[in-house]
């Protein structure tokens, strides 16, 4: 499990972003689906609402609604490049943990199967406060609630999934993309989830055989992310587990 | 990079962002292309006042695009009932189809609107001027420099990249 790595900076470039780097284009056919919590959350923004999408990988939640205005970012440049096509919204190449906008203007921020990829405890509460440092703060004079964040990230707690992980085990994982090549493809069965145009566009590679690649998560406790918000300056006005993910809805703490 | 995204960017640096020098971010060798979109007249009612537009201004001057009015726009001044006569007939017609699209099925419940919209409101030669600028407009190429370290952040094939080199984080 590459415990002798020490975590932080360096070893996430190793370990997350070379490898989404690497798998933009397949990981990114396999990941069209937006989930419901975070559908319903964008869906109910009032119209011309203007906010951010922190790793928004290939765009996917970009996708889904035209009426507001989403600044998406990721590490990953092959990941932007794919999201870009989403009207009318924009995309950048950016850390999550240096992030190019205005501290408290953004009206909602998302942060979907992100923070999860950050090593440390320190690194992860940092990037939960990235998150809500977006947003416009509650004002209890104009009486505006102030913006609202999403963050979901993987739960430990999952043992009907396929991983099987639950309470107890290791929270600290490397868990394999396996890529499979055309000329693999064609001599073995084809498995339900490789089917699809991206990986017949690889035909461009007829060389490569089937790789496998390694990305690490922290899986949240239950409670765990919650428990972060709050440090981070936040509070939690919604929660829940969804599908294998912990999911928190987050607003700045009132000031006044 | 649509020139609306520089309304939203700043220093990617921490101690960039308290000085009022790093918004908005200066474009340096740009090389701009015409990304054409279709133009949605309530979201640009609905952006509107979201920008700060003195610094957009500035940020025009700077590409060397035509200056934007002094004071900005109503967003009154972007939309006009679609003219009773019956000359209308394409917008009519252009109307009927948009109102089909799944956009709208996208949001059934109603919003609570300060005013109700017209459906039959058309883009005023203001509207059409100010989606061409901040939504078709686009950096594909250049730079994009912090006014207060001086910081250029790179554009290529239209993505810009805020990540920082080792050094600065």
């Amino acid at each position: 499990m590459a415990e002798s790595e020490p975590r932080g900076e360096e070893y996430e470039a190793q370990h997350v972003h070379s490898v989404y780097e690497e798998i933009a284009s397949h990981f990114s056919s396999t990941r069209y689906k937006p989930w419901p919590i975070v559908e319903r959350f964008l869906k109910e923004l009032p119209d011309g609402s203007v906010g951010a999408d922190v790793g928004c990988g290939n765009g996917k939640y970009l996708a889904v609604n035209p009426k507001v205005f989403i600044v998406g970012s990721d590490r990953s440049t092959n990941l932007v490049k794919i999201a870009q096509q989403y009207q009318p919204h924009a995309t950048i190449v950016a850390d999550n943990l240096g992030l190019p906008h205005p501290t408290h203007t953004f009206d909602f921020a998302i942060s979907i199967a992100v923070i999860h990829h950050l090593s440390t405890p320190e690194r992860r509460m940092e990037a939960v406060k990235a998150v809500l440092d977006l947003l416009r703060p509650p004002s209890s004079a104009q009486g505006q609630t102030g913006g609202k964040a999403l963050i979901y990230v993987w739960a430990l707690e999952q043992k009907e999934s396929r991983r099987g992980w639950d309470e107890g085990h290791e929270q600290d994982v490397m868990v394999p993309w396996v890529r499979h090549s055309k000329k693999e493809k064609s001599q073995k069965r084809r498995k339900g989830e490789d089917h699809g145009a991206e990986v017949a566009a690889q035909t461009s590679v007829p060389q490569s055989e089937s790789k496998t690649f390694l990305r690490y998560y922290h899986l949240y406790r239950r409670g765990e992310l919650e428990r972060d918000v709050g440090e981070a300056g936040g509070k939690v006005v919604e929660s829940g587990y969804e599908k294998d993910n912990w999911w928190a809805i987050a607003t700045l703490q009132g000031s006044d | 990079m649509k020139l609306l995204t520089l309304n939203f960017l700043t220093c990617a640096l921490k101690p960039c962002k308290a000085s009022p020098l790093s918004f908005p971010l200066h474009p340096r060798d740009a090389e701009l292309e015409i990304v054409e979109s279709e133009l949605n007249l309530s979201f640009l009612r609905n952006i509107l006042p979201r920008l700060a537009w003195e610094e957009l201004r500035g940020v025009v001057r700077e590409l060397g695009l035509p200056d934007l009015p002094e004071i900005m726009p109503e967003a009154e001044a972007l939309g006009k009932a679609s003219s009773g006569k019956k000359t209308n007939e394409n917008a009519a017609n252009e109307n009927t189809i948009t109102t089909t699209t799944d956009e709208d099925e996208l949001s059934p419940k109603p919003e609570v609107q300060p005013e109700a919209e017209e459906p039959d409101l058309e883009p005023t030669q203001t509207a059409l001027d100010l989606h061409r600028l901040l939504l078709e407009t686009s950096l594909r190429a250049g730079s994009l420099v912090c006014g207060n370290c001086g910081h250029a952040y790179k554009v290529k094939e239209g993505v810009a990249n805020f990540l920082l080199p080792g050094h600065l984080v």
